[in-house]
C-alpha cells in the first residue's frame, strides 16, 4: 500500500527530520513552503533515500490562493495520505507590543493558513477511510505566558482545532495526532538563552512517528514535557500571573 | 542570524576555543553569514587538532547543510550540500551501485571537510586523495558565490586548503563503482617490519592497509596485521549498534601494559595461514564508528595523533621513527602503516608517494617531547606531518614541509583578504603569512 506525506513547513529543521524519516521507510513526501530551491534540494535527498515520489510544492500559510493547487496535487496521490504540519512564526513579543499588527500574521502561520488548507484537505482522508494529520503545536500553547502569549494563544487555538478535527476524522477512520514539542535543537532555538533539556529535531521525528503507528492523541516530544507542563498548568492564576516562567 | 557561544574541540581533545558559532540551515542563511559575518566552516569536529578551531572568533558550522542535491546514476555524479557526512552518503549510494572515491577512517567526516583537508583512504595507492574526484564546488569567499572548477587556482587553494579560501558550500563528486554493499576482506599476519614493507609493496587489492603493533620491539618491529579488500555483493549480518563511551576514561586504560597485552590478542587473532572475512561496508571504512566518543578513552587530557608520510626511499629512516615509539613505550592501539601514490590534489595536500605511518599517544610532556622528535625525523627523511591531526607542530619546521604554502597563501589573501578564514592552526603555524 503506498503512502504519501503532505509536509507542511517543509524546510524547518523538525520537518526535514520527518521527510528524511518517511523517505528512508519508502513513503513518497510532498514539499510544502516558500523556499522553492532549498525544497528542491530536500526532494532530491528524499528520492535518494528511498521516497519513490519526492516534489516540492508552493506554500505560503498567508496565502490561500495557492492551496486549490495543492489540494489538487494531494487528491492526485494515491494509496493513503498523511499530513504534517510544521508551520509557525514567533516574532519577538516586544515587536508585536511595538506594532499589534503582527498579531494577524502570527495567528495567520500558526494556525489559521494550515487550518485552512487542512479543513480543505480533510475530506480526502475521509473519502479514502485512512490517513494522518499531524499537527505540530506547541508546550507554549498550554498556557499563556508573558513571553509568547500570542504564539501561544495562537498554538492553542490550533491545539482547539485539532481535537475537533480528531472528532470529526475518527469516524471515517482517519486520525489526528497533537505534537507539542519541548525545546528542539533548530535554527528558532539556536542560541537563545534559557534553553534546557534540548532534543535533536531527529528525535522529534522518531516520537511523531511512534505516535502515528500507536495512534496516539496527544503527544509530547521528549515526553518528560508532558510533566513539566503538568505542573505549569496546576500552578493557581493567582499565583501564575505574578511569575515570569 | 542568531550565533551560539561555544567551547568546542578538535577529535584529539587536546585544544579547545571559544567563540560564536553560527549554524546555518539553508543555503541562503549560510550566504548572508559569509557576507555579513563571516568565519571559518567547520563541519563534525573529526579532524584531532586545531585546523578546525577558531579561538575568539566566529566559525560557521556546516552540519545542517547536508543534502544530497543531484545524482546522475549513469556517470555517478554526485552534487551534495557540504555538510553531508560520507558515512550517509556510502550507506545511501552502496545500494545503487556507487561509493564515494575516497572515504577516510570515519564516516562522520562531512564532506566539506574531506575537501578542506584533503583526506586519503586505503584506497590511495589507485585512487589518490579526496580531491581528485570533486569536479567542481561553489565557495562562497569575501568575492561572494564562487565556482571553482577543477584544475583552476581557487580549486587548488582550496581543495586540501583547511578552509582559508571560504565556505565549501557545495561540491560534485565522481562517484566509484561498486559490486554490492558488502567488503571481502582478507586478513594476514605480518611479522615483522620488513614483512611488512613487502607485503605493502606487492599489494594489488583496491583497498590496503596495515595495522601495527606500535608497541613491539626487537625482532617483532613492524609486526601487525594487513587488510587487503574488494567491494563485493551477498548477505552479511547487519551491522551492530554503535556504543558509546559514557565517560572520560581513568589514566590506566590505555597504559603500556594493558596496551601491550591488548595488541598481542589483537594480533593473535588472526590465524597464522590468515584468513578472509565479509564485513558490511561500514564496519571496514569506519570501524571506530562502532564506538560513539571513543576519544574520551584517553581520558581528560585528550592524545594527539601523529600522522607522516616520507618517500619510498626513506622507509629506514621511517623503521627508526617506529623504533623510537616501541622503546619509549607510549603508544596507543591505533597505529598504521600504509603505502601512499603521489595521488594529491591541493597545494597544501598532505599525501606524497611512499610510507606513512599513524600512532596516537596519550597527550603528556613526554609524548609532546617524542612528537618533536618525529617531526624532525620527518622534515630530514624529505616528507611531511598531516595537519589535518596535528596540534604540536612548530612552524618554522611545517614550513618546510609544505614548500607551495607561500605561493598558496598568495591566493588565498585574494580570496580572504581581511583574514576572516584564520584558524587557531593558521595563528600556530603561520602558514598565510605572505613572505
Amino acid at each position: 500500500m503506498s503512502e504519501t506525506w503532505l509536509i507542511l513547513g517543509a524546510s524547518s529543521a523538525m520537518a526535514r527530520a520527518l521527510a528524511r524519516a518517511v523517505a528512508d521507510g519508502g513513503a513518497s513526501v510532498l514539499l510544502a513552503g516558500r523556499d522553492m530551491a532549498d525544497l528542491e534540494a530536500q526532494a532530491t535527498d528524499c528520492r535518494l533515500r528511498g521516497a519513490p515520489v519526492a516534489e516540492a510544492v508552493a506554500f505560503d500559510a498567508r496565502d490561500a490562493g495557492g492551496f486549490d493547487a495543492i489540494r489538487a496535487r494531494a487528491e492526485a496521490t494515491e494509496g493513503t495520505l498523511n499530513i504534517a504540519v510544521f508551520v509557525g512564526s514567533m516574532p519577538p513579543q516586544e515587536d508585536i507590543d511595538a506594532d499589534p499588527g503582527l498579531i494577524d500574521g502570527t495567528v495567520m502561520d500558526s494556525f489559521t493558513g494550515p487550518a485552512r488548507l487542512v479543513q480543505m484537505l480533510a475530506p480526502i482522508l475521509e473519502e479514502r477511510g485512512a490517513g494522518t494529520v499531524v499537527g505540530v503545536g506547541s508546550v507554549a500553547g498550554d498556557r499563556g505566558r508573558i513571553g509568547n502569549y500570542v504564539y501561544g494563544a495562537a498554538k492553542a487555538g490550533f491545539h482547539t482545532y485539532l481535537s475537533g478535527l480528531r472528532n470529526r476524522l475518527t469516524r471515517a477512520g482517519a486520525h489526528v495526532v497533537t505534537v507539542k514539542p519541548g525545546f528542539v535543537d533548530t535554527a528558532m532555538t539556536w542560541g537563545i538563552e534559557g534553553m534546557f533539556l534540548v532534543a535533536p529535531p531527529e528525535k522529534v521525528a522518531q516520537d511523531i512517528l511512534k505516535a502515528v503507528r500507536k495512534k496516539k492523541n496527544v503527544i509530547y516530544t521528549p515526553f518528560f514535557w508532558q510533566f513539566i507542563m503538568l505542573i505549569i498548568r496546576l500552578i493557581p492564576e493567582p499565583v501564575f500571573k505574578k511569575l515570569s516562567v | 542570524m542568531h550565533t551560539k557561544t561555544l567551547t568546542y574541540r578538535g577529535w584529539g581533545r587536546v585544544h579547545e576555543a571559544t567563540g560564536e558559532v553560527a549554524r546555518p540551515e539553508r543555503q541562503r542563511a549560510l550566504a548572508r553569514i559569509m557576507g555579513e559575518t563571516p568565519g571559518p566552516a567547520i563541519g563534525n569536529l573529526r579532524s584531532y587538532g586545531d585546523v578546525c578551531l577558531n579561538d575568539g572568533g566566529m566559525a560557521v558550522d556546516m552540519t545542517r547543510l547536508d543534502r544530497m542535491m543531484a545524482l546522475d546514476a549513469e556517470a555517478g555524479v554526485l552534487t551534495v550540500e557540504a555538510g553531508v557526512r560520507i558515512g550517509d552518503l556510502a550507506r545511501v549510494l552502496a545500494p545503487k551501485g556507487w561509493l564515494p572515491a575516497v572515504m577516510p577512517g570515519t564516516g562522520f567526516a562531512t564532506v566539506g571537510g574531506a575537501i578542506a583537508n584533503d583526506v586519503h583512504g586505503k584506497n590511495h595507492h589507485h585512487a589518490g586523495s579526496f580531491g581528485q574526484h570533486v569536479r567542481e564546488m561553489t565557495v562562497l569567499t569575501a568575492k561572494g558565490t564562487e565556482t571553482a572548477q577543477a584544475g583552476s587556482e581557487l580549486f587548488e587553494a582550496t581543495v586540501g586548503g583547511m578552509g582559508q579560501t571560504g565556505a565549501i558550500a557545495t561540491a560534485e563528486l565522481q562517484l566509484l563503482p561498486t559490486k554490492g554493499d558488502v567488503m571481502m576482506v582478507t586478513e594476514r599476519r605480518i611479522t615483522d617490519w620488513d614483512e611488512h614493507l613487502s607485503y605493502l609493496d606487492a599489494s594489488t587489492a583496491t583497498y590496503t592497509v596495515g595495522w601495527i603493533d606500535a608497541t613491539a620491539t626487537g625482532a617483532a618491529l613492524g609486526r601487525g596485521i594487513l587488510e587487503e579488500a574488494e567491494t563485493g555483493a551477498g548477505l552479511v549480518p547487519p551491522q551492530k549498534r554503535a556504543k558509546t563511551v559514557p565517560m572520560d576514561a581513568p589514566g590506566f586504560a590505555l597504559s603500556p601494559p594493558v596496551v601491550r597485552l591488548f595488541n598481542g590478542a589483537y594480533w593473535r587473532r588472526v590465524p597464522v595461514r590468515g584468513r578472509t572475512v565479509v564485513k558490511p561496508i561500514g564496519e571496514f571504512f569506519f570501524p571506530l564508528d562502532k564506538i560513539h566518543d571513543w576519544n574520551r578513552l584517553y581520558g581528560k587530557a585528550g592524545f594527539h595523533q601523529f600522522q607522516c608520510v616520507v618517500p619510498l626511499s626513506e622507509a629506514d629512516a621511517l623503521r627508526a621513527m617506529l623504533e623510537k615509539i616501541a622503546k619509549a613505550g607510549v603508544a596507543s592501539p591505533l597505529a598504521v602503516l600504509k603505502r601512499m601514490g603521489p595521488g594529491r590534489a591541493g597545494m597544501m595536500s598532505f599525501p606524497m608517494e611512499g610510507y606513512t605511518l599513524a600512532v596516537d599517544f596519550h597527550a603528556d610532556a613526554v609524548t609532546e617531547r617524542l612528537v618533536a622528535e618525529l617531526e624532525d625525523a620527518t622534515l630530514a627523511a624529505g616528507g611531511r606531518i598531516y595537519l589535518a591531526k596535528d596540534s604540536l607542530g612548530r612552524a618554522e619546521v611545517v614550513q618546510q614541509m609544505y614548500p607551495d604554502h607561500g605561493k598558496w597563501a598568495r591566493i588565498v589573501a585574494k580570496h580572504d583578504p581581511e583574514g576572516a578564514m584564520m584558524t587557531d592552526l593558521m595563528r600556530r603555524l603561520q602558514l598565510r603569512n605572505v613572505a
